[in-house]
């Protein structure tokens, strides 16, 4: 850990949008050692540049290596299924976002080593968003999105 | 004490499969009841999963987690035999720890 504090290292170039985060973070690159308790304050947080920014994340990656399964339509979105499995090396971290929900951050896993980069669990979402899954990999950070559609109301139909 | 917990381990490939549904019914504190009251926020914020001694995932979670917060994740290893154990601690100081003998 904290090969972060290379700054030649930094991936921020990879910017694949969708994630709205503006590069004003550009000079910090450092990531907080008390990783545990940076995390809870982004579970504050109401929008994504925020939880990411209390997070010490500067610009994600996209990665290809993060496989993100969830439905496309939530008929019910109290209870969203969401997976995801990744082949990256050295798995640190694994959190789940809803971007439009009024608390972005559904959760953070801490992935010892020895444990595999696959979770399931399920999420609330209030309408229609994106869910977002960000990995902590080698000391850098990676996310996969994709939209769910929640239907309003009632009886699914 | 909270409300028992499901909890499913299985061999699976040289890993060990852990399924768990806890019951908890994850109050974002948003809602109000029949009466105009907000509900407080009531929810499991930390959830630890150990095999023997070894933690094999600590979570952190937040409102955003369905009622009956579900979890299914792998671990390296693992024995038909070997006891895992989870508990969790939720924003009232409530806990709760469950254990199951993995299966093969």
């Amino acid at each position: 850990m904290n090969s972060e504090m290379n700054i030649a290292r930094r991936n921020v170039l990879k910017v694949g949008g969708g994630m709205g985060l503006l590069a004003l973070f550009g000079s910090l690159g450092l990531i907080n050692p008390a990783l545990a308790e940076t995390e809870r304050k982004a579970f504050s947080a109401k929008s994504m540049d925020e939880a990411l920014s209390l997070m010490g994340v500067i610009i994600p990656e996209k990665s290809d290596a993060i496989k993100l399964s969830v439905p496309e339509i939530a008929e019910n979105g109290a209870v969203v299924p969401v997976s995801v499995e990744t082949t990256l090396a050295k798995i640190e971290q694994i959190s789940f976002f809803v971007d439009k929900n009024p608390n972005v951050l559904a959760a953070n896993f801490i992935i010892p080593e020895g444990t595999m980069g696959k979770i399931t669990t399920r999420v609330k979402m209030g309408k229609t968003a994106n869910v977002i899954v960000l990995v902590k990999a080698d000391g850098k950070f990676y996310s996969a999105s994709r939209e769910v559609k929640v239907t309003a109301g009632g009886c699914g139909g | 004490m909270g409300n028992p917990m499901k909890i499913r381990a299985a061999v699976k490939d040289g890993a060990t499969e852990v399924k768990i549904l806890m019951q908890h019914n994850m109050e974002t504190g948003l809602r109000k009841g029949d009466d105009g009251k907000v509900i407080p926020a009531w929810y499991i914020t930390d959830v630890k999963i150990q095999h023997q001694e070894r933690v094999v995932l600590t979570a952190q979670l937040g409102v955003s987690i369905s009622k009956n917060p579900y979890l299914v994740f792998e671990f390296k290893g693992g024995a038909a035999g070997d006891k895992v154990a989870v508990s969790w601690v939720d924003n009232t100081g409530d806990t709760r720890s469950d254990e199951v003998v993995i299966s093969a």
